[in-house]
């Protein structure tokens, strides 16, 4: 085993990526889930959410998710920084025929990450909340969108982490060995992003309030 | 037909496009006679030509690479830059014409660069290590024909770098992985597989060549179309290599 | 007495021994002195040329421990033009039970070569040939293969016997791929210096040996001294000489003919080799010709209009007014008569202006579209690629061209040229093929000649070895580097009015047509009369570009154009001296009633090796008669 060996190789720094990114994806995967708690009244999400906290895994799991994203982004940067100096710089360039998904995992990833501090502020401190009050989450959650540039932001946000989900599926599975249809990635994507926003809008459209 | 070429010209550290007019031209030249039709002009007329790398011209040698309106061998699928004809043009058109572009591919000269980055990969492990005289009888090692024809398929690879000069990270990773999946799914290229993996990639990334963010640039422009799985093969090796088979 | 030329003393091969043919390369290897081991460091070879030959024969040395110095004109060795082969590679491995032996491949390749080949160098190939596929597979060569996981062979040029071992249509790429992995091994080895776009433009000979090469660097155009105890050349054919080919473009003949010009013999330069199916010129602007398997011929028909003048489209010419000419003209064979006879035909019918067509019609009405497309799927794509017509729908057109050459310089069963310590291997020798190469022959002796005949019997020169030190300062070394620094000033200061492209083009028109697929006297002696005329006008009329002191490509291709303006006069005088007809060289005057080939044993069964007298001085003949011990000559017929 090298581990440190396996890190200095580009293919090894994708690798940290693509495993860090999975554990992040399950996360996103379990708090969509959660979210869905939304649709069964306040009793149910606030209770969920003083479910999580007695059992103690709040803490631990937000230690975990931060190691997850420093050492993803850590390797992106350099791995950005590599390709930066690498790559040619030409006059006429055809756009890359690549997907779109594929050419912005970049600045998706940095949108999201703005998106995460917001979130934070918003939602989980609720500095940022017309509500703000710790504990009651349905209450938190219907006094954000009732404003539609709230709904807006959070939309742009979950369609960014769409894109970045159906590439990054893709390409973690090919980064560690295995070549995946790329439908695959497009369904999480999908699915995730259907999930996170039928919240903000099932608020907006009255049907949650 | 007549065509407008912006080409670029450079001799010394830096370069520009420079515009040529080329009138009656044929639809049945290759683009690079048509590079021949211009460099006799400017022959004649005291000019200098333009350098550029080129030898058997019929698509295997791998020396021909450009870049022609902003894509590696042009347009044309599955075609070199010496078997793409003129008919693929419409009269009239203006083609940008320019190197290959990354950092492990310095400028030589106008559209003639250095490639040796990519025998140095090789050399760093490429091979199968068995001197003359030494090897077994031909048939003592049967070849499923399925792993026959994925090595073979990955072995058509010509070395152009078209991967390189498409890929928006400048990444050999494609044509590492070529090499890399040929040796590596051949009975014959057991021993040295994962030893193989780490040293190529190793010297892949000393070379100055960017990571593989799986983006897929490079097999559309490569002329072979090696295919995007060699990279999952040589990147499966390249893990195992360094954690269960860091022994090999 | 001829005009020409002057005759000299006969030759020998004085390294073969004689005795039963099946062991005389086993007793030469006996009888060559070896090198310690431990010695091989301080002995040092120089290799020119990475193809098959080269590439494998660095390699190879690096292996054994020598010290090597590599050189090829291209960015990489990987490169080389053996890269282009599509075929295949015969080996007597008999793995089809089909009666195939190491003496039926030595004998089809002396009959094929039509007795103009020594036959203990063929039967050494033969032996060889089987080593050869071993070496290949094991160092991952992805051959074809049988679901049953064996190899897969066919036949091929109208062999009997499937011996053909392929890589779907890029045989000579894979085998090259394995040669050069070898020889990146043993650069990261530190055994082999590889100097990549560097051009030999010289031999260096002291005190009568070969001691090292002059060479160019084409990208900082410095000309500097490279030395070593033995140089090996193996820088291929020169049928660039024709403009036309199906060369890579750099192909040239430069350093073989430096080394002739150094005393080195250059034998057979007449013996050039014509191939029927290659993808036709379509205007001036032609820069190179194309070559397709002539696997081709065995489902598509060759015919051409019966009109000479007829000018309609192939699909609207109705089937009684085509001719197919080599099935009338032979019958048995059909399409599929050996390489020489077919571009011949198809050579003489279209230059009466008409097109030749290969037609697959009627293969696919009999076996499907389908069937069509597994056989030929690649070479239809090519074909339409270049020429921009569906073989599909369209008959495929087809014109003969120059594909390689069987001549080079002369070189005895050691592979040493006349100079002690040059050795010449592959297309650039003379030694296997006498005067017609059969199909999948080239990569065997290209890898035959590098991985083993070589290496087996250098020692034996270099048991000798080291020899004394020199330098730049020595007279011979600073003769020759003063020499070819003043050619490269001399190509640059003449500043006329023509490029070295125009030049060539003249010259290669002018050898298709008197020298090519068929000669006769008035063409040659027309052809010797306008060669030095036109020498002498590129001499001052040719316009080189630039400075020497950078990546000049005119300057490279002035170089070569010039010494094809020298190789191109040994040609003919060469093809003049030799009245019969035999293999690739069709004398006119030298034909049976019904048209075929005569060859005349009784006063050409010789090897013409020729002595360099100076350019445009009569060269001397010295002949190695060849002596059929084992093959009895007679008469190929295929009617």
């Amino acid at each position: 085993m090298d581990t440190i060996g396996l890190y200095r190789t580009t293919i090894g720094k994708k690798a940290v990526m693509a495993v860090t990114g999975a554990a992040l994806l399950l996360f996103v995967i379990a708090h969509m889930i959660g979210n869905l708690a939304v649709f069964s009244g306040a009793d149910a999400i606030d209770g969920y959410g003083r479910f999580l906290r007695e059992i103690n895994v709040v803490w631990p799991m937000r230690i975990g998710l931060l190691g997850c994203i420093a050492l993803h982004f850590l390797a992106a940067y350099q791995l950005t920084a590599k390709a930066r100096k690498a790559r040619g710089k030409y006059e006429h360039r055809r756009r890359v025929q690549g997907s779109y998904a594929a050419r912005t995992m970049r600045w998706g990833g940095v949108i999201i990450a703005l998106f995460v501090v917001y979130h934070l502020l918003d939602l989980t401190v609720g500095w940022l909340n017309p509500h703000g009050v710790s504990g009651e989450i349905y209450a938190n959650v219907v006094a954000d969108f009732q404003h539609w540039y709230v709904v807006l932001a959070y939309t742009l946000a979950v369609v960014a982490l769409g894109f970045h989900i159906r590439h990054g599926v893709w390409s973690a599975t090919q980064t560690l060995g295995i070549t995946t249809s790329r439908v695959i990635g497009l369904g999480v994507a999908v699915v995730i992003c259907a999930g996170f926003l039928s919240v903000p809008f099932a608020v907006f459209t009255g049907l949650v309030s | 037909m007549k065509l407008t070429l912006r080409i670029w010209r450079q001799s010394s550290a830096t370069g520009r496009l420079v515009d040529y007019e080329l009138e009656d031209l044929s639809p049945d030249m290759s683009f690079l006679e048509m590079l021949d039709v211009l460099n006799e002009r400017l022959i004649t007329a005291g000019d200098d030509p333009v350098a550029f790398d080129h030898d058997c011209r019929e698509g295997i040698c791998g020396m021909c690479g450009l870049m022609i309106n902003g894509m590696a061998h042009g347009p044309e699928k599955a075609t070199t830059a010496c078997q793409l004809h003129l008919r693929h043009f419409k009269d009239g058109d203006v083609i940008t014409v320019e190197p290959w572009r990354a950092e492990p591919f310095p400028v030589v000269r106008d559209l003639v660069v250095d490639r040796s980055a990519f025998d140095r990969i090789v050399a760093a492990g490429g091979y199968i290590s068995v001197p003359a005289g030494s090897a077994p009888d031909a048939h003592a090692t049967p070849v499923p024909k399925p792993d026959a024809d994925t090595a073979f398929e990955a072995a058509a690879c010509i070395g152009c770098g078209a991967c390189v000069a498409a890929c928006p990270n400048g990444s050999g990773m494609l044509f590492t992985a070529a090499k890399a999946t040929h040796l590596g799914v051949l009975p014959q290229g057991q021993p040295e597989r994962y030893s193989r993996a780490r040293d190529m990639v190793a010297e892949h990334d000393a070379s100055g060549f960017g990571g593989c963010t799986n983006a897929g640039e490079c097999t559309p422009a490569c002329p072979k179309g090696i295919p995007l799985t060699t990279i999952a093969r040589l990147n499966a090796d390249l893990l195992r290599g360094h954690t269960i088979r860091s022994d090999r | 007495m001829p005009d020409t030329h002057t005759e000299g003393s006969p030759i020998a091969d004085q390294r073969a021994p004689d005795g039963p043919i099946e062991s005389r390369w086993d007793r030469r290897r006996f009888s060559a002195r070896l090198v310690n081991p431990a010695n091989r460091r301080n002995r040092s070879v120089i290799v020119v040329g990475t193809g098959l030959a080269g590439g494998a024969a660095a390699a190879t040395l690096g292996e054994l421990g020598y010290q090597v110095k590599s050189f090829c004109y291209q960015d990489s060795p990987r490169r080389a033009h053996s890269i282009a082969a599509q075929g295949g590679i015969n080996a007597a491995k008999n793995y089809r039970n089909d009666g195939d032996s190491v003496h039926r491949l030595f004998y089809d390749t002396v009959k094929g070569g039509d007795f103009r080949s020594r036959e203990s160098n063929v039967h050494r190939l033969a032996q060889i040939s089987v080593e050869i596929i071993d070496q290949c597979v094991a160092q991952g060569v992805p051959f074809a293969r049988e679901y049953g996981g064996l190899l897969d062979t066919r036949s091929f040029g109208g062999a009997q016997v499937s011996r053909t071992f392929y890589a779907r249509g890029q045989t000579g790429q894979q085998l090259l791929l394995g040669a050069y992995q070898a020889l990146e091994r043993q650069i990261a080895a530190g055994r082999v210096e590889m100097h990549a776009r560097t051009e030999m433009l010289d031999l260096i000979v002291v005190d009568g040996r070969a001691r090292g090469i002059v060479v160019r660097d084409l990208v900082t155009g410095a000309v500097s001294s490279h030395f070593a105890d033995a140089v090996v050349l193996a820088t291929g054919g020169y049928g660039n000489v024709f403009h036309l080919s199906t060369n890579a473009k750099g192909c040239n003949t430069t350093a073989i003919w430096r080394a002739h010009r150094r005393g080195a013999l250059f034998a057979n330069p007449c013996f050039t080799q014509i191939h029927p199916t290659c993808i036709p010129i379509s205007g001036d602007h032609q820069s190179k010709l194309t070559l397709m398997s002539e696997s081709l011929r065995n489902d598509g028909r060759v015919w051409v209009p019966r009109d000479a003048h007829d000018t309609r489209a192939p699909n609207d010419i109705p089937e009684d007014e085509r001719d197919y000419f080599l099935e009338r003209m032979y019958p048995s064979f059909g399409n599929l008569v050996p390489r020489d006879i077919a571009s011949r035909a198809a050579k003489n019918i279209s230059d009466e202006k008409r097109g030749v067509y290969l037609d697959f019609s009627d293969a696919i009405k009999r076996l499907g579209a389908l069937a069509v497309e597994q056989r030929y799927g690649n070479l239809f794509e090519m074909y339409q690629r270049i020429t921009g017509d569906d073989p599909y729908k369209t008959p495929m057109r087809i014109y003969p061209a120059v594909h390689y050459t069987m001549g080079g310089l002369w070189v005895d069963y050691d592979l040493r040229s006349t100079i002690p310590g040059l050795y010449v291997i592959g297309e650039a020798n003379f030694s296997d093929h006498g005067a017609n190469r059969l199909g999948a022959s080239a990569l065997m002796q290209g890898l035959a000649d590098g991985y083993f005949v070589l290496p087996g019997v250098i020692g034996d020169y270099l048991a000798d070895a080291p020899f004394e030190a020199v330098d730049d300062s020595h007279p011979a070394v600073a003769d020759t580097l003063s020499e070819v620094r003043g050619r490269v000033t001399t190509l640059l200061a003449v500043n006329g009015d023509r490029t070295v492209e125009s030049f060539h083009r003249e010259l290669g028109r002018l050898m298709w047509d008197e020298c090519g697929m068929e000669r006769d006297e008035a063409g040659l002696r027309k052809a010797l009369e306008r060669i030095p005329e036109l020498r002498a006008e590129f001499w001052q009329r040719v316009k080189v570009p630039g400075t020497g002191e950078r990546l000049n490509q005119e300057l490279e291709k002035a170089g070569r154009v010039a010494d094809f303006f020298e190789l191109a006069e040994l040609m003919c005088i060469d093809a003049l001296h030799r009245a019969e007809s035999c293999g690739g060289h069709f004398r006119t005057e030298s034909q049976t009633p019904d048209g075929e080939a005569l060859r005349d044993d009784a006063n050409y069964a010789y090897v013409a090796a020729w002595e360099y007298t100076g350019v445009g001085q009569p060269p001397v003949l010295h002949k190695e008669e060849l002596a059929f011990e084992h093959v009895t000559p007679s008469t190929r017929s295929y009617s």
